[in-house]
């Protein structure tokens, strides 16, 4: 008996130790190369920003830098108005997203559960939307802001930020809202919620991890959009962080400043990796859970 | 819940007003084809505890959710203490449900739970407090207040949600299969603790099942329904001495009550060989069914006049009892078979069995209608 185990033992062995292998060492290596992949560039311009000017046009490449400065930094807050950028930005997401979402949330509901007349048909036409490319619109969408003259305004950049998003709102938040156990609802009912304070009460709250996510990615988008920011707002004080870094220039017409451009990139990063990293901790898994048995 | 000393609480919840409940001829259509609720009138009065029973797509539910208002019916009343509330708003009926799932909220403590549907009713703080401290007690529920719905067990959810009824204080309970999610231990026990629970309550109960055993246990009046139609209102002793036709002869008792169509001869019928002497009615039909359940069948006697012989061809064990199944002896083509619950000590020698069917326990049908055939009942033993 005992030697029939040592033999299938001995058999496994190989086997054993070359799935430790691959487990130990190449599925460590895969990810290595897959994060260098995907974070060197955004290494490059995080180096790039804390490096000398002198190292940053130094040939051959000084990839670490010895010597960091934070003038690049510095240089933003002094000499121009890197803080009414980001307020700018801020500004525009936080609001676009807001009403993305009050808007979304009642009208995904609407959908799920209230079945309107023609339901189906309003839904296919906010799918269809959806496929639209935001580039087409923006011909349109210019002369609407010239005619009401919007331009400068931050309506300009908060409406079409709004529009853009709200279809994915809509059609993710009422996919969520279908599978809320409607027992929920119809015990809420019988409790005496209205509608309203159903939805806000029972049904946000629950919902809580697709509204974090619908929102973060309008949040993201309106941060980082580009063309319409460039367009229709030119007054100084009113730009956007994609739109201040792109045209950072410099004192001389043949000088890029690349290092303000990287220490732009990396501010104008930061806030989104800083929310999703927080909100990452919020979207709680299993937050239905104990609603029904199951 | 239902612990023995808290049981003087119990008594303390009381409901402001006492209520009738009256469903006039409800009818709930989604489409031509889909009538789940066809027509269907009953009353509940206070201290009453109606059951719903019916299998599964009989309307039962859907009448509990017209009842609740979360369904309108299409045509009918629902009246409440003499008040017409066929439309109003589920809030406004002050009916407390408790759901299949029990539906609690999750990402609200217990308290919450329990106190949400007061607060909307701008009841004072002070007492809310008092109402859910008490039917905390009641259910055994204090330990856990501070808890959400996901951190509690099975049977503690069920309980909250019962509590969530209870501290709405309403005229009238609706509890809607409340324990068909509990295993089946603990559900005979929640049973039991659930009927004490609304024994001291004098509103009103309407609970809805498919299980017969809940149904007889907890009701003062069961409703068996089917296709939509209350096939039969009535106490459940009646119910199951008694039942109005074929299908509630069937539907309720387990295990199921023999049903054989006889055909007649003369004054009898004809089980197999064995004639079966038919009640009085008025016109003597040429077929019949017989009804007798499985635990009225017994072994033979000596003085026992209507026996019949047959064949034993299964015996399941079913611990308290054996049930056996019996083919008739009959020079008939047709094969007629027999279900016999017998207590384990009788005994018999062969395959070959003789039974007793005493004629106080039979229960005739008619073949066309499916109705009882309402006999008087001889009063012998």
């Amino acid at each position: 008996m005992t030697v029939i185990t040592e033999q299938f033992n001995s058999k496994l062995q190989p086997k054993g130790g070359g799935k430790r292998l691959v487990k130990k060492i190449i599925f460590p290596l895969v990810i290595i190369l897959i994060m260098l992949f995907c974070l060197a560039p955004v290494m490059w311009q995080l180096l790039t920003s804390f490096k000398e000017n002198q190292d940053i046009s130094a040939v051959p490449n000084v990839y670490f830098p010895g010597r960091i400065t934070l003038s690049h930094y510095l240089d933003l807050f002094n000499n121009r108005h890197f803080w009414r950028y980001i307020l700018n930005s801020a500004f525009i997401s936080i609001i676009s997203t807001v009403v993305s979402l009050t808007i979304g949330a009642p009208a995904a509901y609407a959908l799920a559960r209230l079945r309107p007349w023609g339901g189906n048909i309003i839904l296919a036409l906010v799918l269809i939307v959806t496929l639209f490319p935001g580039i087409l619109l923006f011909l349109g969408l210019l002369e609407i802001i010239q005619g009401l003259r919007l331009g400068n305004n931050y309506l300009a950049l908060i409406i079409p930020y709004t529009a853009i998003n709200l279809p994915l709102t809509i059609l993710v938040l009422r996919s969520f809202f279908q599978q809320l156990p409607k027992d929920l609802e119809d015990s809420a009912k019988m409790d005496g919620y209205n509608t309203v304070q159903m939805l806000l009460q029972i049904l946000l709250p629950l919902t809580l991890p697709a509204l974090v996510t619908t929102g973060i990615i309008t949040f993201i988008f309106a941060w980082n959009e580009f063309i319409f920011a460039l367009t229709f707002i030119t007054r100084e004080d009113m730009k956007t962080i994609p739109v201040a870094a792109a045209q950072l220039g410099s004192t001389s017409a043949f000088e890029i400043p690349y290092g303000s451009i990287a220490a732009a990139t990396v501010l104008g990063t930061f806030p989104l990796v800083l929310l999703v990293l927080l909100f990452q901790q919020k979207i709680v898994q299993g937050l239905t859970a104990g609603a029904v048995k199951g | 819940m239902g612990k023995p000393q808290s049981k003087i609480h119990a008594s303390k919840i009381q409901n402001s007003k006492m209520a009738q409940l009256e469903l006039r001829n409800l009818n709930k259509t989604y489409s031509p084809k889909v009538v789940p609720v066809k027509d269907i009138s009953l009353t509940v009065d206070d201290n009453e505890f109606l059951t719903l029973l019916g299998p599964s797509g009989c309307g039962k539910s859907t009448t509990l959710r017209m009842i609740a208002g979360l369904e309108e019916p299409t045509e009918g009343q629902i009246i409440l203490g003499g008040e017409d509330i066929t439309y109003k708003k589920p809030g406004d009926r002050n009916m407390a449900m408790v759901f299949q799932s029990y539906a609690l909220y999750p990402h609200m403590t217990v308290y919450d739970n329990l106190s949400s549907g007061l607060k909307l009713k701008k009841i004072p703080r002070g007492e809310i407090q008092q109402r859910v401290s008490e039917v905390a007690l009641l259910l055994g529920l204090e330990e856990l207040l501070e808890r959400k719905p996901g951190q509690l067990s099975g049977g503690q959810r069920q309980r909250v949600a019962v509590g969530r009824a209870l501290v709405r204080r309403s005229q009238v309970y609706l509890l809607d299969e409340p324990l068909s999610n509990l295993d089946a231990l603990l559900r005979e026990r929640v049973r039991a603790d659930i009927k004490q629970i609304f024994a001291t309550q004098k509103a009103p109960v309407v609970y809805v099942t498919h299980d017969q055993t809940e149904a007889m246990t907890l009701s003062t009046k069961v409703a068996v329904l089917n296709n939509g139609y209350v096939q039969q209102l009535d106490p459940p002793a009646r119910i199951y001495n008694h039942p109005a036709n074929l299908f509630v002869a069937g539907f309720v008792g387990s295990p199921q009550m023999n049903l054989l169509t006889l055909p007649c001869q003369g004054r009898n019928a004809l089980l197999g060989d064995f004639p079966i002497p038919l009640p009085q009615l008025p016109t003597l039909p040429p077929q019949i069914i017989l009804g007798i359940r499985p635990e009225h069948v017994r072994l033979a006697q000596p003085d026992d006049n209507h026996t019949i012989q047959g064949q034993v061809f299964l015996v399941e064990n079913l611990g308290m009892y054996s049930l056996v199944s019996v083919r008739v002896e009959s020079n008939q083509k047709e094969a007629f078979s027999l279900r016999a619950l017998l207590s384990p000590e009788q005994t018999w020698t062969q395959e070959q069995i003789s039974l007793a069917l005493r004629p106080q326990n039979i229960h005739w049908f008619d073949v066309q209608s499916g109705d009882a055939l309402m006999v008087k009942r001889p009063n012998r033993v």
